[in-house]
């Protein structure tokens, strides 16, 4: 659609502006106000450059769980983009099966994000959770609240639990927007299954897959509460990720100047790692 | 290829028909010999893409068979079929090029490589697109894209038939009689049974040996374009076919033959003899315009009519007439000249009087 | 045929395991903490209520999820206002700077609200607004407002200009226009935005917590409270906790056909 260009505009944006701004701006500025500064008390405040920055960056702490970040953000979308791809294409395609399969699938969704920690940490424990439970009663020897790797690998379950039904919902209203001619026309041309998916489907459904990556590369970068809650950050650190790093040294430590620096880096690699995903997503609208 | 054949077939698309208004196809038997190139005609709604969709196998019909070369082929989907088929809003796979999407149907058939290059050359020359074959197939116009969807119709070789499904309704008037042409041309070439769905009369009698008319969910007559104007079987083919159509008059028994009004219209004693031992009250005679003839007097066997309204179009001129209280048509050539409301004298050859009780045509071999 | 029903096969197994953590959730919350700890039991030998009971009856469960209703109600209402001009705005128009404008949104949606969570803070402590609704409201607003605006500029594209044109020349006025008869072509779309601003506002628990201490506690933050002195109580935990996936799920069911579109952000 052609817009009209009208710098009247402006005053129809003007409160989510000054909305956002509120909320985003002046806290933005204390952040970078706190990153630069080494503050003691009311009025003894010294300004300290760029102190803060390189302190952080050579802070283990930020490293290791910058790595952990990254590798546990990888395996989500790894793992959740072609599962919620598979479960779209199993999704009946409409009636009263498809609206109840959405909502049975969309559930985990809804709850709140402490509730989800608090599921798993009964449903995985050993002794009255059902899946820790199952597992040993295997002969695998499970806990996660003492083994590094299966304390990983229950976060990774879990967030697996939490939000491939996001993928399969977004894969799912892009399958529903492929008319169904193309799958006659595959019929006829004799395309077999994976020809259908491969060169129909999959190319159809890009623009819903880039917004799927990239809600799933955002949230999984800023998971907080859910391990929080499951396993604390434990055992050890193993499966502590950045915010949680975060926030114990903002509130916990209450090391304000490198909390603010390691804040802003934090929101600086979110960023940019967004915008590329943006500007992919805004390539795919205008080649539509 | 293959010759397909329709049994007492029947469609609903409703899962509980109440009655035969919920049938888009009622009891329907045909057959598609080997090789031919044969139209589907009917107007909008009549139940012709429906019959070729259950003939590529993408509906199932509700009642009936399909059989190709005497095998029922109901269970078998469109790709076990081995069928081509063109629709109406042209389908391409935009990731790919031409090249590409020329290529598909011949790659999931497992066709050489080197049979594909060669095939899809071939193909894309007929269509006139081969400077086009390396471009992104999005990127196309919609005459393109409807050309590169033909084309995926026609690559395939060892097809049992391709489907048109009024392959040419985006394409412009110009570029549509060229294509028409070329698509008798491969059939001419490769002698591949082709059907092709349309509802105009015109693009179906260029295109097609012989002409399926459906109409109300059935085939009312199977004819070449010819039989179809001389002899229409069924009222509907006599008012489709043609422009304008049949002059259809309502008329009751009476002695010496049929009349309407004070109108008495005599039959061949063939007819007589038919129309009295058949008890239904629907009874229609019909001539075609071109048919009736005009003379300046009157004799024995001419009708005066009132002259309504003269058409000059061009070639020829159609002239309104009032014969009692029917209005009819009559095709005149150029030099016909008639007042408005003057009086002029048709007469009706015998062979060409058409007599139809309820609604289907009186033939002779009936007898 | 056959291979529908493999299809069905597969759902079916997907929604028993993703449903088998929330029945294990429902089945604790009918068990004594005693029959609990006691042994795993796949029914609860002892059905009891009393879990709920609690809840509806101590004031300090039940406010908890007063509470949360009550900003989650706020922010659904502030973030509708505010996006549907906005949005529509960024749907027709060309202005100086809306890209860029776009995008900074957009970016907050994308901060991490552990970034946010120290000047929120101290932001809405010196104004006096900590432990209030409308500060955990305005706080959910920095994620919803640009999700709300982007949903919703993906369904008014779908809209053609040409009612816009209509409508000033049937001799509407703007507001009028917008009240009367844009707003009834993008019901769908409003219902599915409310839909989202509730679910993440619903869900998200670490600005709430931090943003309030005692009048405007969420239900989240009062489960940590479970765990007292003889351990956690797991049976009320599990209970709190099915009680918070209700209300989702009953939203969830008004929007049902129009939610896939809405998880696309309206770009599908």
């Amino acid at each position: 659609m052609n817009k009209i260009s009208d710098n009247r505009a402006w005053w129809l944006v003007l409160p989510v502006f000054l909305l956002v701004a509120f909320s985003a701006l002046i806290p933005l500025m204390t952040v970078v106000n706190y990153s630069v500064q080494d503050i003691f008390g009311p009025g003894q405040a010294f300004f300290v450059g760029t102190e803060w920055f390189k302190s952080i960056l050579a802070d283990q702490r930020l490293q290791d769980s910058l790595i952990r970040q990254f590798v546990f953000s990888g395996f989500v979308l790894l793992i959740q983009i072609p599962l919620g791809i598979g479960v779209a294409l199993m999704m009946p395609k409409s009636g009263i099966k498809g609206s109840l399969c959405l909502i049975l699938i969309a559930i985990p969704l809804l709850i709140p994000w402490n509730v989800v920690g608090t599921i798993w940490q009964i449903f995985a424990r050993g002794d009255i959770g059902l899946f820790g439970w199952g597992i040993n009663q295997l002969g695998i020897d499970y806990n996660y609240t003492g083994d590094t790797l299966d304390a990983w690998l229950t976060v990774l379950l879990m967030d697996v639990w939490h939000w491939t039904p996001l993928v399969a919902l977004l894969c799912y209203s892009g399958l529903r927007a492929i008319p169904e001619a193309f799958y006659q026309a595959a019929e006829i041309d004799r395309a077999s299954k994976w020809a259908v998916f491969r060169y129909i489907q999959l190319p159809r459904l890009k623009s819903v897959l880039i917004i799927a990556v990239l809600l799933r590369f955002m949230d999984s970068f800023m998971i907080y509460i859910e391990p929080f809650v499951l396993t604390g950050g434990g055992p050890g650190s193993s499966t502590t990720f950045l915010s949680q790093t975060l926030t114990t040294m903002a509130i916990g430590q209450f090391d304000l100047g490198r909390a603010a620096a390691f804040s802003l880096i934090y929101f600086l690699i979110v960023l940019l790692i967004s915008w590329l995903f943006f500007t992919a997503i805004t390539q795919a609208d205008k080649e539509k | 290829m293959a010759e397909i054949q329709l049994k007492s077939l029947a469609h609903s698309y409703s899962d509980s028909p109440t009655g035969p208004d919920d049938y888009a196809i009622r009891q329907l038997d045909h057959v598609w010999h080997k090789g031919g190139a044969y139209a589907l005609l009917g107007p909008s709604g009549c139940g012709k893409s429906t019959m070729l969709n259950i003939i590529s196998g993408l509906i199932q019909p509700s009642e009936g068979e399909v059989l190709f070369d005497g095998k029922r082929v109901n269970e078998l989907s469109p790709r076990d079929r081995n069928i081509a088929q063109v629709f109406q809003f042209p389908v391409i796979y935009d990731s790919m090029t031409v090249y590409e999407n020329l290529a598909f149907p011949l790659k999931n058939n497992k066709v050489p490589a080197d049979r594909i290059k060669t095939r899809v050359q071939e193909i894309a020359e007929v269509l006139e697109i081969e400077d086009k074959l390396h471009k992104k197939a999005k990127n196309l116009t919609a005459d393109e894209k409807q050309k590169v969807s033909m084309g995926r119709g026609l690559v395939r070789e060892d097809v049992s038939a391709i489907l048109f499904d009024e392959p040419l309704t985006v394409i412009d008037p110009q570029l549509k009689w060229k294509l028409r042409r070329k698509l008798k041309q491969i059939h001419e070439q490769f002698d591949i049974t082709m059907v092709y769905v349309t509802h105009d009369q015109l693009e179906a009698s260029t295109f097609a040996d012989k002409i399926a008319v459906m109409y109300g969910g059935q085939v009312v007559q199977f004819g070449t374009p010819t039989e179809l104007f001389e002899a229409p079987n069924h009222t509907f083919v006599g008012y489709f076919i043609g422009s304008p159509g049949m002059n259809l008059v309502e008329v009751e028994r009476c002695a010496g033959g049929v009349c309407f009004d004070s109108t008495v219209v005599p039959l061949e004693p063939w007819q007589a003899d038919l129309l009295e031992r058949m008890t239904s009250t629907n009874v229609k005679i019909g001539i075609r315009p071109e048919f009736i003839e005009v003379s300046a007097i009157s004799s024995d066997d001419t009708y005066e009519s009132e002259v309504l309204d003269v058409e000059d179009l061009g070639t020829y001129k159609i002239v309104t007439v009032r014969l009692a209280n029917q209005e009819m048509k009559v095709r005149q050539n150029e030099e016909f000249e008639a007042d408005l409301g003057s009086q002029i004298h048709l007469s009706f050859p015998k062979q060409w009087l058409m007599l139809y009780v309820d609604e289907f045509l009186i033939q002779e071999q009936q007898r | 045929m056959r291979q529908t029903r493999s299809k069905n096969i597969g759902i079916i197994i997907y929604i028993l395991l993703l449903l088998t953590p929330v029945y294990w959730l429902l089945n604790m919350s009918f068990k004594t903490n005693r029959e609990i700890l006691g042994g795993l039991t796949f029914w609860p030998k002892n059905f009891t209520l009393d879990n709920y009971v609690v809840i509806f009856t101590d004031p300090s469960w039940y406010n908890g999820y007063l509470n949360s209703m009550a900003y989650v109600s706020i922010n659904v209402v502030i973030t509708l206002l505010v996006a549907l001009p906005a949005a529509y705005a960024f749907s027709r128009y060309k202005f100086a700077g809306d890209k860029h404008l776009f995008f900074w949104l957009l970016s907050n949606r994308m901060a991490p609200p552990a970034v946010f969570l120290l000047p929120f803070f101290q932001l809405y402590s010196s104004i006096g607004l900590f432990d209030t609704y409308i500060a955990v409201a305005l706080a959910h607003c920095l994620f919803n407002v640009p999700l709300a605006v982007w949903i919703l500029e993906g369904f008014m594209k779908g809209v053609p200009r040409e009612y816009d044109e209509m409508a000033y020349i049937d001799g509407y006025s703007f507001p009028k226009f917008f009240i009367k008869v844009f707003l009834p072509m993008i019901r769908s779309g409003i219902g599915v935005t409310a839909f989202f601003a509730f679910m993440f506002s619903w869900v998200e628990l670490l600005l709430a917590r931090t943003l309030t201490s005692v009048d405007a506690q969420p239900i989240g933050a009062i489960m940590t409270r479970t765990i007292g002195a003889s351990g956690i109580d797991w049976g009320l935990l599990a209970a709190a906790g099915v009680l918070t996936i209700i209300p989702g799920v009953l939203v969830i069911w008004f929007v049902r056909n129009h939610v896939a579109k809405g998880f696309a952000l309206g770009r599908v």
